[in-house]
């Protein structure tokens, strides 16, 4: 009964659907990333992308019934969070030294 | 009624996704991510990934967002201090966006359908085979991700504190 359900699950809903689904919230996080200043909400706009990354890696790994889709999508939310740690301490440091968290206050970086 | 979940969830995390990038308070930025996080474990637990919902929710909604908001509140952020960019580069952002999402979905769009669904191992998202995986054959990237995490908050901490001079 419970295989049933499951099986129509993953029958029901096309793997396209999965791909679409991903590919607008990659799109929402670029956007994000071009659209806002503040560093913090930049940031969370590229966890946004990661995350769509993430759901089809599963979808794909679910699709073929493959566990190691889902291993990945294990490791990439362990870098991720590493990630987000560093990235933080990174900004805090930027609010230290110039006190805001505008993006094109650190246009000097180009130089 | 599986396919109504699906729209539902594709719908709100898409919309809280929108919310995330058009809100201006940060804080209810994070808040709209969390409910995007949400939806997406919702997505996991529809694609019989159990464990990955659990550890998603865990991971992202739990520790990561967590953090987000501690940095907002030690940065005093939770007022609308932000400087908006001019409206011509907003709308050029918005432009380039959407043409960024057509031209990724136009180049899925034509993607034949995945053959062969292993339709017989639905246990894959089940945490006995995922551990089974994990400590047999990931036993190595297992273990340097532990490395990697101490690599980390060892940088963290140097970064995040303050200068000794």
């Amino acid at each position: 009964m419970v295989q049933d359900t499951m099986a129509q699950t993953l029958h029901g809903i096309p793997i396209n659907a999965y791909l679409m689904l991903s590919a607008v919230l990659f799109s929402i996080g670029v956007l994000g990333v071009l659209y806002r200043r503040n560093i913090i909400v930049i940031f969370m706009c590229i966890e946004l992308m990661l995350n769509a990354v993430n759901l089809l890696l599963a979808a794909f790994g679910a699709y073929r019934g493959d566990s190691n889709g889902q291993i990945f999508v294990f490791f990439i939310m362990a870098v991720a969070a590493a990630e987000v740690a560093v990235g933080l301490a990174i900004l805090v440091m930027i609010y230290r030294n110039t006190k805001n968290t505008d993006i094109d206050e650190l246009s000097r970086l180009k130089w | 009624m599986t396919l109504y979940i699906f729209y539902f969830l594709s719908f709100l995390a898409v919309l809280s996704a929108f919310m995330v990038v058009y809100s201006k308070n940060p804080v209810h930025s994070v808040l709209y991510l969390i409910v995007t996080f949400f939806a997406i474990a919702g997505h996991y637990i529809l694609l019989n990934a159990q464990f990955l919902a659990a550890v998603h929710v865990i991971v992202y909604a739990g520790a990561i967002m967590v953090l987000f908001l501690y940095v907002i509140m030690m940065l005093n952020l939770n007022q609308e201090t932000e400087p908006h960019k001019s409206n011509y580069l907003k709308l050029a952002a918005t432009v380039a966006g959407g043409i960024f999402m057509i031209v990724l979905i136009g180049s899925l769009k034509g993607v034949e359908k995945i053959e062969n669904l292993n339709a017989a191992n639905q246990s894959a998202g089940l945490i006995k085979n995922l551990g089974q995986v994990l400590y047999r054959d990931y036993m190595l990237p297992f273990e340097m991700a532990s490395i990697l995490f101490l690599a980390a908050m060892v940088g963290a901490v140097m970064l995040g504190k303050n200068e000794l001079k």
